[in-house]
């Protein structure tokens, strides 16, 4: 890989931050819905960050893709299409309240990103313009 | 007579620091959310009255290099506060730009010596 400059760094955190984001709305999609089985109830998913140091430049990548170890819920819902046997279903292990709090940091720190292109951007080209 | 070089030695090097720290801070958004990161950052002052005594600019910008003390340590290690980080970004931007127009003003004299207007 070559020699990182400021538009990578911001670049690659925003692909990041967009990952993170998917993962909010895939979870988010999921929540309340219902399974006949615990094993098979969705889990929420989250990024895992770590980032990547080069000279004097440190860029972030996703390092991988995390279930968490949140436990579904049981209900009693004898009257659900997915109930099992003793007219229990499971519910997804997802916390809305998290994801949607976690949806704002995602975007805020995605802005942040946008906000270090541009000014990065407005230096160079008043550097090389030079009059 | 001095040389060009000599001219711009000044203003030059500040501006490749302002530079290099602006790399430094913007690394420093980048990994906002990054568990265990360190936030890093440049001491311009000590690191330009280095280069004036004629060290070489990347020593002087790694001899003056160093981590951030959070005001408020977080929990998965991170030492990055965005608010710092900001203020401290759009500071550097902001002199950054200062030295600039310093050059170009020094560029513009020499060129109007030049055409002797």
């Amino acid at each position: 890989m070559g020699s990182m400059n400021v538009f990578d760094v911001a670049g690659r955190a925003m692909s990041a931050q967009m990952v993170r984001l998917n993962t909010t709305a895939s979870n988010l999609a999921n929540a309340r819905t219902d399974y006949s089985s615990k094993d098979e109830a969705f889990r929420a998913m989250r990024p895992v960050f770590r980032s990547v140091v080069e000279n004097n430049l440190a860029t972030v990548d996703v390092d991988r893709i995390v279930k968490t170890d949140a436990e579904p819920q049981k209900r009693y819902d004898p009257s659900n299409p997915v109930a099992d046997k003793e007219g229990y279903v499971w519910e997804a292990a997802v916390d809305e309240t998290a994801e949607l709090i976690d949806m704002l940091e995602t975007a805020r720190n995605y802005q942040n990103n946008v906000q270090v292109m541009q000014t990065a951007k407005s230096l160079i080209l008043e550097t090389v313009r030079n009059q | 007579m001095p040389s060009l070089d000599q001219i711009f030695a000044l203003n030059g090097g500040a501006l490749q620091l302002r530079g290099q720290r602006l790399n430094m801070l913007a690394s420093n958004i980048a990994n906002a959310s990054t568990p265990g990161y360190k936030a890093r950052d440049l001491d311009f002052d000590l690191a330009m009255k280095q280069t004036q005594n004629g060290r070489p600019l990347d020593q002087a910008m790694n001899d003056h290099t160093g981590y951030r003390i959070p005001l408020q340590p977080s929990l998965d290690g991170n030492t990055v506060e965005l608010s710092v980080e900001q203020t401290l970004f759009a500071e550097n931007a902001i002199q950054y730009r200062t030295t600039l127009s310093f050059m170009q003003d020094q560029v513009s004299s020499i060129r109007r010596a030049l055409k002797g207007e």
